[in-house]
């Protein structure tokens, strides 16, 4: 075990690690999309599904095709695409709480009725 | 002589102009351009009548142009639909018939339906009856015909109900829709057998005697009779529908409903006529492989003929009286078109031909003229009852005049028309059996009588009081009866044996003195007959009416033919056909799509909460569907 544990740490990080923290990541937005009320809240754990989606990005170029750089790139676009959906989502979320006083997910069913 | 396409269109673009206008011309000027209208297209048929008569005859033979051919729809090589205008003795001759009364009604009409609700919606009418009536005329083919022939039908239609607001008269619109348009049935059959054996349409080549178009209808019959029996008996059933033969008859009284100048235009001179004209056009085919059908033609010719006349005789109402007169005298075309061959050169094979199509001309202008000078009665003294009327020749000596000339006229007194064309039908019919000639002599002598009988209810006899003096029409009505009073006067001199024969060629005419003489006896005696009977008011008719009682009611109640066609429709049709049909459709068929109604609006009741609205509900349902599925690819 304490073998395990010292070739774990001195060796170079698995590929497993660093899966296990984009999946840890990809949850918890998941979990976040799904139970938070607030609209805010919710975008934010949106932008962490994002982010453990770049970082399998760049795991997967650096582990499974080192020397190509089409996954990084990958990366730095998918960044500048969630910067832009921010900017909309949080300007949608603006109207939204000027027209209804409210960000509360489960408030908006205007268009239900 | 393209310029006869003009004839044709200017009445559609009347129509359509009048038709959008919605009301919104005065109604001098909606009258303004159907008039206009008319003179020009009637003075282009003059021309086009005149040109053809004239200058296309080679050797003796007039030719058949063709002015126009438009190939509308093609389905392959054989089958296909045609539009065009056809040109030989018997469309120009309708060509000019028609623009004639037509232009004579659009002219009456302009005093007699003044101030009524609808002036432009009727001139609009009569722009489309008259578009329709010419394009079936000039028809080049069947199809162009039947399309033309539907479209009369519509406008017949239309005019009948003109007063949409009386039941009366809406019942009467769809009584003549429904029951040409079931006799239709039988010609748009008779004219899918017709294209099957013989891979055209095209009357040019029908009549063109060419045998081996109709060789594949050698030796093919159905329960004993040929096929093209069957064929041209199918297509004469729509003839008798729109020509009032018995039993289709029933429409034409009622017909009545609708305007008097409608009445004079469509049901007594053009549109009733069509199926006299549509024997006429295939009368080469039916001479030649149907003349067991051509006679079963005359005979029913005849007996219609009979009929009405006996019919007319009792009828009160002086539109009826017509309307079977009307009846009665397209009988007669029939009857000649039935007896007649072709040919005529030797011997007098064609002179059937020539006699029912000179009745057809003639008769058009004196039975308009009747219609007009009764429709000016009824103007003067706002009834349709004879005997709401009489003694009116002090008040109305015009109308009376013509009205006279006319009743002579189809009463078969020298020199007026219809004695020359009723002649030499009679001589015709004499001549293929001498008892269904003796048949036709008689029916001439009722026909002199129930005429004589109406004119002198309405002009003699004992004058009714009236609530208003009545007056003579004014000029726009009185116009028209003495033009066509003039046309009835010579028209029976027109060379017609020289322009309208079966062959094309010239038939020379004799008179048949004796023929000619009896009938002229036949006549003055029913005439005499008529005048001491209704001249002065007299206790006869009555007594007669109840020596005969039996006979007389049945004639009255017009045989009972409608309560028969009731007694069907409604206790053998309606019970035993249509009431199991509606109980399929109600039990089976809407049923079906009911049911399906239901189980949709059941499941989307089920289903709906699903549609909370709720996005993180969604995203939920979502997620664990993404992990089922995620599950199922892993272990399954």
């Amino acid at each position: 075990m304490g073998d395990l544990l010292i070739n774990f740490l001195s060796g170079p990080v698995p590929i497993e690690a660093y899966l296990g923290v984009s999946l840890i990541m990809f949850f918890a937005g998941v979990y976040g999309f799904l139970s938070r009320k607030s609209l805010l809240m919710i975008l934010i754990s949106v932008e962490l599904m994002l982010n453990a989606a770049d970082i399998n990005f760049i795991v997967f170029n650096r582990y499974l095709y080192p020397g190509h750089m089409e996954g990084f790139f990958f990366a730095l676009f998918t960044i500048a695409i969630a910067a832009c959906e921010t900017a909309v989502a949080i300007a949608i979320i603006i109207n939204i709480y000027r027209n209804l006083s409210s960000v509360q997910a489960g408030e908006l069913n205007q268009m239900k009725e | 002589m393209q310029y006869t396409l003009l004839i044709i269109l200017l009445p559609l673009l009347s129509f359509i102009v009048l038709g959008l206008m919605d009301s919104k011309l005065k109604p001098k000027v909606a009258g303004a351009i159907g008039v206009s209208v008319l003179g020009i297209i009637t003075l282009l048929s003059y021309i086009s009548a005149f040109e053809y008569f004239y200058l296309h005859k080679i050797e003796g033979v007039y030719e058949k142009l063709v002015p126009l051919h438009i190939e509308w729809i093609r389905f392959n090589e054989f089958l296909h639909i045609d539009l065009g205008i056809l040109l030989d003795p018997i469309s120009i001759m309708m060509l000019v018939v028609i623009t004639t009364v037509s232009l004579m009604v659009n002219i009456y009409s302009l005093e007699y339906m003044k101030g009524e609700k609808g002036f432009q919606r009727y001139y609009a009418f009569l722009s489309l009856f008259t578009f329709s009536m010419l394009g079936l005329v000039v028809a080049t083919n069947i199809f162009q015909m039947y399309i033309f022939w539907e479209l009369v039908g519509v406008s017949s239609y239309l005019l009948i109900g003109f007063y949409y607001t009386k039941p009366s008269a809406v019942a009467a619109s769809k009584k003549a829709f429904i029951v040409t348009r079931f006799a239709d049935l039988g010609f748009l059959i008779g004219i899918l057998f017709l294209s099957f054996y013989t891979k055209t349409f095209d009357f040019n080549i029908l009549n063109s005697g060419d045998a081996s178009i109709f060789a594949s209808t050698a030796g093919v019959s159905f329960m004993g009779i040929s096929v093209m029996s069957w064929t041209m008996g199918l297509i004469f059933i729509g003839g008798a529908g729109k020509s009032a033969m018995f039993p289709l008859h029933i429409w034409l009284p009622d017909a009545m409903e609708g305007p008097t100048p409608v009445s004079a235009l469509i049901h007594a001179a053009t549109m009733v006529v069509a199926g006299v004209f549509l024997v006429a056009r295939l009368f080469p085919v039916y001479h030649t492989y149907a003349p067991d059908v051509l006679h079963v033609i005359a005979y029913i010719g005849a007996f219609t003929s009979l009929f009405a006349a006996v019919i007319a005789c009792v009828q009160t109402d002086i539109k009826r009286v017509l309307a079977f007169s009307t009846i009665s005298q397209i009988g007669f075309m029939m009857v000649g078109l039935g007896v007649s061959g072709i040919g005529g050169h030797e011997g007098h094979e064609g002179l059937g031909y020539m006699a029912s199509m000179f009745h057809l001309f003639t008769h058009a202008m004196f039975k308009a003229l009747l219609f007009l000078g009764a429709g000016s009665v009824i103007h003067a003294v706002h009834s349709n009852e004879m005997n709401h009327m009489g003694g009116l020749r002090k008040y109305m000596p015009i109308t009376n005049i013509t009205f006279l000339i006319a009743c002579l006229a189809i009463a078969g007194i020298f020199p007026f028309s219809g004695f020359f064309s009723k002649d030499e039908i009679l001589a015709a019919t004499f001549q293929f059996s001498p008892y269904l000639g003796a048949t036709m002599s008689f029916i001439a002598g009722l026909t002199a009588f129930y005429m004589f009988r109406l004119y002198f209810n309405i002009f003699w006899g004992k004058e009714h009081k009236h609530e208003h003096t009545p007056h003579e029409s004014p000029f726009t009505m009185a116009f028209p009866l003495v033009f066509l009073a003039a046309v009835t006067v010579v028209a029976g001199f027109l060379p017609f044996g020289k322009l309208v024969t079966a062959d094309r060629s010239e038939y020379i005419i004799h008179l048949d003195p004796i023929v000619a003489t009896v009938s002229i006896i036949i006549a003055v005696l029913s005439i005499t007959l008529a005048a001491l009977m209704y001249m002065k008011e007299k206790e006869t008719p009555k007594q007669l009416a109840t020596t005969f009682s039996g006979i007389f009611k049945m004639a009255s109640n017009r045989f009972y033919i409608d309560e028969v066609y009731i007694f069907i429709t409604k206790k053998i049709i309606f019970n035993l056909v249509s009431t199991p049909i509606a109980w399929f459709d109600r039990n089976v068929i809407d049923a079906t799509i009911n049911n399906i109604g239901v189980v949709t609006q059941w499941t989307s009741h089920k289903t709906k909460r699903f549609q909370s609205g709720q996005v993180q509900q969604y995203a939920y349902v979502f997620l664990v569907g993404t992990l089922i599925i995620a599950a199922i690819m892993l272990f399954v």
